[in-house]
């Protein structure tokens, strides 16, 4: 409780409500007031969440912070709120992300600053809804109005191709979801009339239902995490979004996808899950190989990063279909860590754009020479991309590889191989961006990061170096909750 | 003070200097950095020393500094274990490390990355005491990756040279070769075993000692399996044959991080692991033959292309090659002693001829090209003399460190019955005159003969010859990253003079034990029970026990060099490389001609670096642009995604007609329908 308020509500709807507030400064005119209230409403955003942590019971995998009201009586719809130890971590992720966003965004942003800010905000709050939901409806409510933000942030604010890449986006994501929705009509049918997640996990399925119903999450997840195939979406979606889109698409929404995996497909329906692990692994296997070796030929820093980033989730859904808690763990540490890695790459790329207007690697060269302070910076979220240990990126791939190497050695020897292509192409675009002799006289021009970029570095590297020397406080919050879902999933539910 | 908390000083030091100088470097100005880096160091060294005492006088300890990761029942932790074997790399990487932070203040007085060099070396000395500490696989790994990127970092220190950044991502990807053998081999040690710690490992390791390895579709023995995977790690740090290859072009780092990263510590971290890991590998024979074999090859042919080098670092580099080749030749011989013996001797000869050769980079202007050398022995007496030394313990003469580190891997290796230890035996004796005449090829080059300093082709200095570029942009002192900045201290300067003091120094202070800690350490290290419970010896190998019977004390050995192969073959090495480089300089170039194919072959290196430019970057960069264009582009995008696209269109486009909007079409619809549903009811009843 905060001031006699629900802590997950509160960190709901505080950005939410400054979202709105932020709407209501109107034009331009006004736009330093705009900042200003959207960085005092994400931060407070981020302060109500921290509750969740220092309050979190960690020996016990029930739902923690519940809230439950009556919200449409006649359908058994229930706003339904609580998180456990697979939820928790990512609420603070994703509200320790919007004043980073707010603030990278602070001058670049020049047209429309109250929408843009205010749609940050609102995300946010809708994005915390999705990982504390607890009634499926209420899910899927957050699930879809997640899109709308993110579409108007990548319409309005984008680049050239913004239109193409923003349509892409909403349908691929929207098709998706549509199946998700049937597939929770019929669990609503079969559970006896309850929208309730929780009662989904414990509902008998005959395998054909299991294997329809686990087919109809995969096409809503999977579009999200992106697995492969489905994942040409999100290339083209970041390389048109502005900085702060990229950064909240590639740290948080594409975990919204792989925690669906979890809170839905695995425990309801866990003998397809299990029948179906082959094609998983093999589509994580793909993503890791098959697009980290796309993501070396890449011209445009924006795409690689994104690519990688497809290839970096290849480990996490790998990590939930080997069901071992090396694997289950790491994925979840890999999620948060890609949070921080990722997001603070796209910021490294859009601190380069803001100065040169040009996301193509040709384009630059010996930034080094010019930006020695941001070269420091992006090198240490180069090497966490990379998976050195002592950063984050490190925890979750050593964890998933230990994973594999017990269920399957060429599993592990497949992921692997992310060790080198994942140099190649990180560092490779590192030195042909940031190494070398000045490239040119735009090159030359460049200035070092000012103190307010600073500030938003610092505090991602911290967070990147802090995770990967200490992990146990992120995992151990887990825990418990990582193990009752392996027992749970181990469980067949078919009907005797 | 506890010994806990001395434990703990020793990494903890260096990187309390590193931050210091890499983050607040600007604030604390050049000689408050040097000064609070080097004390740091120093501190490091002493608390090493005092944990030596500590441990002679029988204390181990093993045990956790925090707890790391808990995942499922399995505890990740990181952790010192204090043996002997440990406190001994301690030692060594202290005392080198602390030699090249003295030596950088002359060596890198003109550079703008002043701070940051320090910074980084002794960032590489936390990395490299916390490998070298570990009491667990997980640290290891840690500290593996760790040396790796600082390495990174200091190859790439001018990063305004093409070369440099060329080569600095060469060794990075390189050593993620080994990195991935060695992350597999660690994965399949978590799951046989349950735990990664050292001690839980090793004492359940005899009783899996038979088990077939848990890889579906082979049939290998597990602890092959482990050590082969392990070893491949070891090859890409320790620069085995076929992973050697980035360790020549790292030479494009500045010179007191070749000495001290790429020829005394770093390197040798795969030689210190497989001598860790000695009670896995004492299990498996076939795993002891592969690192043997490869470190045979590695050992000969490496020699012989130091013999056709020009840079003075490259030749170094390649004679570094050779010598880890012989380290990992000991290790497969079950010598493992010896080859942490070998490794501790190198590290001062090595770091000293490195050493050495800066100083002489220093004087000539940062010119690398021994060709263009000769006669320094008047100028420099000091860096003559020790370079000496260096030489002399390098090549193995009788009563220097060298000659008792090498002379016992030769011996090592005669008594080892593995397969492929015929060959090996081969190649290290052979290696003897291909190591005698390479240094001393170098040394006669440098410091004898005709003074020709002064012959450098005009722009020599700025690009060397082709393909062997120098340290030719050693003083990037211009923000703008050209060049020509190097004029002001210019090429024809006078005479070479000798380099200031805190060169010499460390010089001087390496040298002592160059020539004597062979003679100290053999006796306790090798025969004695110096190394006690840390090395673990299968009682299926007898080379250990054998070569201590011959052994009759560090003089009797030397004596009885004299009736050996391997002491002649280095006389004649020097001798030949005297005769030709000072009688008869001509004949060298004669003989390049005649031999024409052979120089070839060695001068581009047996074509390694050319294949693997082609078949795996090249190869990588075509499927990746293959994969790019046609998987993702043309078939998911083009064909399905907007090709779903176009048929809901067209889909569409056929729907519109339907939809005219005239109401007799509607109304004849309805009536088509209509007609339809009475049909079909009427057909069913």
């Amino acid at each position: 409780m905060i001031f006699g308020l629900p802590v997950i509500s509160v960190a709901i709807w505080l950005p939410i409500i400054f979202g709105i507030l932020v709407l209501a400064t109107g034009d331009d005119k006004n736009a330093p007031l705009a900042r200003i209230l959207a960085l005092v409403g994400s931060t407070l955003g981020f302060l109500v969440t921290i509750p969740l942590y220092t309050g979190f019971v960690r020996d016990t995998s029930e739902m923690q912070f519940v809230e439950l009201h009556d919200w449409i009586a006649r359908f058994n719809i229930h706003y339904h709120l609580g998180v456990d130890g697979i939820s928790v971590l990512f609420i603070l992720l994703t509200a320790f992300f919007t004043p980073l966003v707010v603030l990278a965004g602070w001058q670049v942003i020049e047209k429309r600053v109250a929408q843009y800010m205010a749609s940050f905000l609102i995300m946010s709050g809708i994005m915390i809804g999705v990982f504390a939901a607890l009634d499926s409806i209420l899910f899927y409510v957050f699930w879809e109005a997640m899109l709308i933000p993110m579409f108007l942030i990548i319409g309005i604010w984008g680049g050239k191709n913004r239109v193409y890449a923003a349509v892409k986006f909403f349908l691929y994501t929207l098709l998706g979801s549509l199946l998700m929705l049937v597939a929770l009509i019929y669990l609503y049918n079969q559970s006896g009339g309850s929208f309730a997640i929780l009662d989904f996990h414990k509902v008998e399925l005959p395998m054909t239902a299991q294997i329809l119903i686990f087919i109809a999450f995969f096409f809503a997840f999977a579009v999200k995490v992106p697995m492969f195939p489905v994942h040409t979406w999100l290339p083209d979606a970041h390389v048109e979004a502005p900085t702060g889109g990229s950064v909240v698409l590639a740290a948080i929404m594409l975990k919204v996808g792989a925690y669906g995996f979890l809170r839905f497909s695995m425990p309801i329906t866990p003998d397809a899950s299990h029948q179906l692990s082959g094609v998983m692994i093999a589509l994580s296997l793909i993503a890791v190989v098959y697009i980290g070796l796309v993501a070396l030929m890449q011209t445009d820093m924006k795409k690689l990063v994104a690519y990688s980033s497809i290839s970096h989730m290849g480990f996490v859904t790998l990590g939930f279909f080997i069901f071992n808690a090396y694997g289950m763990e790491g994925a979840l540490l890999q999620m948060i860590s890609h949070g921080f890695v990722s997001g603070a790459l796209f910021l490294c790329i859009g601190v380069l754009y803001d100065r040169m207007h040009s996301r193509n690697i040709a384009d630059y060269g010996g930034v080094a020479n010019t930006m020695p302070v941001f070269a420091a910076f992006f090198m240490l979220f180069a090497m966490a991309n990379v998976g050195l240990p002592g950063t984050s990126g490190f925890v979750g791939e050593f964890m998933v590889v230990l994973g594999a190497v017990k269920v399957n050695f060429w599993y592990a020897f497949a992921a692997a191989t992310t060790l080198i292509f994942g140099a190649a192409y990180t560092l490779w675009m590192y030195k042909r961006v940031i190494f070398g002799a000045v490239a040119n006289h735009h090159v030359a021009e460049l200035t070092d990061l000012t103190l307010r970029e600073k500030v938003i570095f610092a505090i991602l590297a911290v967070t990147v170096l802090g995770m990967g020397l200490y992990p146990l406080p992120f995992s151990e919050i887990m825990h418990v909750s990582v193990n009752d879902l392996l027992v749970h999933v181990a469980r067949s539910k078919l009907p005797l | 003070m506890t010994m806990q908390n001395l434990y703990l000083l020793v990494p903890l030091a260096p990187l309390v200097g590193a931050i210091a100088a890499g983050l607040f470097g600007k604030c604390l100005g050049r000689a408050w950095s040097h000064r609070i880096t080097i004390a740091l160091v120093a501190v490091s060294f002493f608390a090493s020393l005092a944990i030596f005492n500590d441990v002679l006088a029988g204390h181990v300890f093993n045990g956790p500094v925090y707890t790391w990761l808990i995942s499922g029942d399995t505890s990740f932790q990181v952790g010192f274990l204090i043996d002997r074997l440990t406190v001994m790399m301690m030692l060594v990487v202290t005392f080198v490390s602390l030699m090249v932070h003295i030596y950088t203040i002359g060596y890198m007085e003109e550079d703008d990355g002043y701070q940051r060099f320090f910074s980084y070396i002794s960032l590489f000395t936390f990395s490299m005491l916390m490998l070298v500490m570990a009491n667990n696989f997980m640290q290891l790994f840690f500290g593996w990756e760790a040396v790796g990127l600082v390495s990174y970092l200091l190859i790439g220190f001018w990063y305004k040279k093409d070369t440099a950044i060329y080569a600095n991502l060469k060794a990075f990807l390189v050593n993620r070769v080994g990195d991935f053998g060695f992350l597999l081999g660690i994965g399949l040690v978590l799951m046989v075993f349950g735990t990664l710690d050292y001690a839980a490992v090793f004492a359940n390791a005899a009783s899996h000692a038979g088990d077939m390895a848990p890889i579906p579709g082979v049939s290998w023995n597990l602890m092959t399996a482990i050590c082969i995977l392990l070893f491949i790690g070891a090859m890409g740090k320790s620069a085995q044959f076929p992973l050697h290859v980035w360790l020549p072009d790292s030479m494009e780092g500045p010179t007191p991080i070749s000495a001290l990263i790429h020829a005394a510590t770093m390197v040798t971290a795969g030689i210190f692991m497989v001598a860790r890991m000695s009670p896995l590998f004492e299990l498996s024979d076939t795993a002891l033959s592969f690192v043997m074999v490869i470190g045979a090859i590695t050992a000969l042919f490496m020699g012989f292309l130091g013999i056709i080098q020009n840079d003075i670092k490259r030749v170094v580099a390649y004679s570094t090659l050779s010598q880890l080749g012989y380290m990992t030749v000991a290790l497969g011989a079950s010598a493992y002693s010896v080859a942490i013996f070998h490794l501790m001797t190198h590290a001062f000869f090595k770091a000293l001829l490195f050493l050495a050769a800066g100083s002489v980079i220093i004087a000539m202007h940062h010119n690398q090209d021994i060709r263009y050398m000769g006669g320094l022995r008047k100028y420099m007496p000091i860096t003559w003399i020790t370079s000496l030394i260096g030489s002399l313990a390098l090549i193995g003469t009788p009563f220097f460190s060298g000659f008792y580190s090498k002379d016992s891997i030769i011996e090592a290796v005669a008594l080892s019955h593995l397969p492929g230890s015929d060959f090996a035996y081969f190649a290290v004796v052979a290696g003897v005159f291909v190591t005698a005449f390479y240094s001393f090829r170098m040394y006669f080059l440098v410091f004898h003969g005709k003074e020709r300093y002064d012959e450098a082709p005009h722009d020599g200095h700025h690009s060397a010859d082709a393909g062997h570029a120098a340290d030719a942009h050693a003083h990037p002192s211009t923000s703008s990253g050209q060049a020509d900045a190097h004029d002001d201290h210019g090429h024809h300067a006078g005479k070479p003079h000798e380099t200031p003091w805190v060169v010499t120094l460390p010089l001087i202070l390496l040298a002592i034990p160059s020539v004597l800690i062979g003679y100290i350490a053999i006796e306790p290290m090798l025969y004695g029970s110096y190394f006690g419970d840390a090395i673990f010896i299968s009682e299926n190998h007898h080379t250990m026990s054998e070569l201590r019977e011959e052994f009759h004390g560090a003089f009797a050995m030397a004596l009885h060099s004299l009736t050996t192969l391997p002491l002649w073959l280095a006389i004649a090495g020097v001798a030949s490389a005297a005769f030709f480089y000072l009688k008869r300089p001509d004949i060298p170039a004669a003989i390049q001609k005649r031999f024409g194919f052979i120089y070839h072959l060695l001068d581009n290196k047996y074509y390694f670096d050319r294949f693997n430019d082609w078949f795996f970057a090249g190869g990588a960069r075509g499927a990746s642009g293959l994969l790019w264009k046609f998987g993702d582009v043309k078939l998911i995008d083009g064909l399905m995604v907007n090709g779903t696209a176009k048929l809901v269109g067209m889909f569409s486009g056929v729907m519109r007609r339907i939809q005219s909007g005239y109401i007799y079409h509607y109304a004849f619809s309805m009536i088509i329908g209509v007609f339809v549903l009475l049909t079909v009811r009427t057909w069913f009843e």
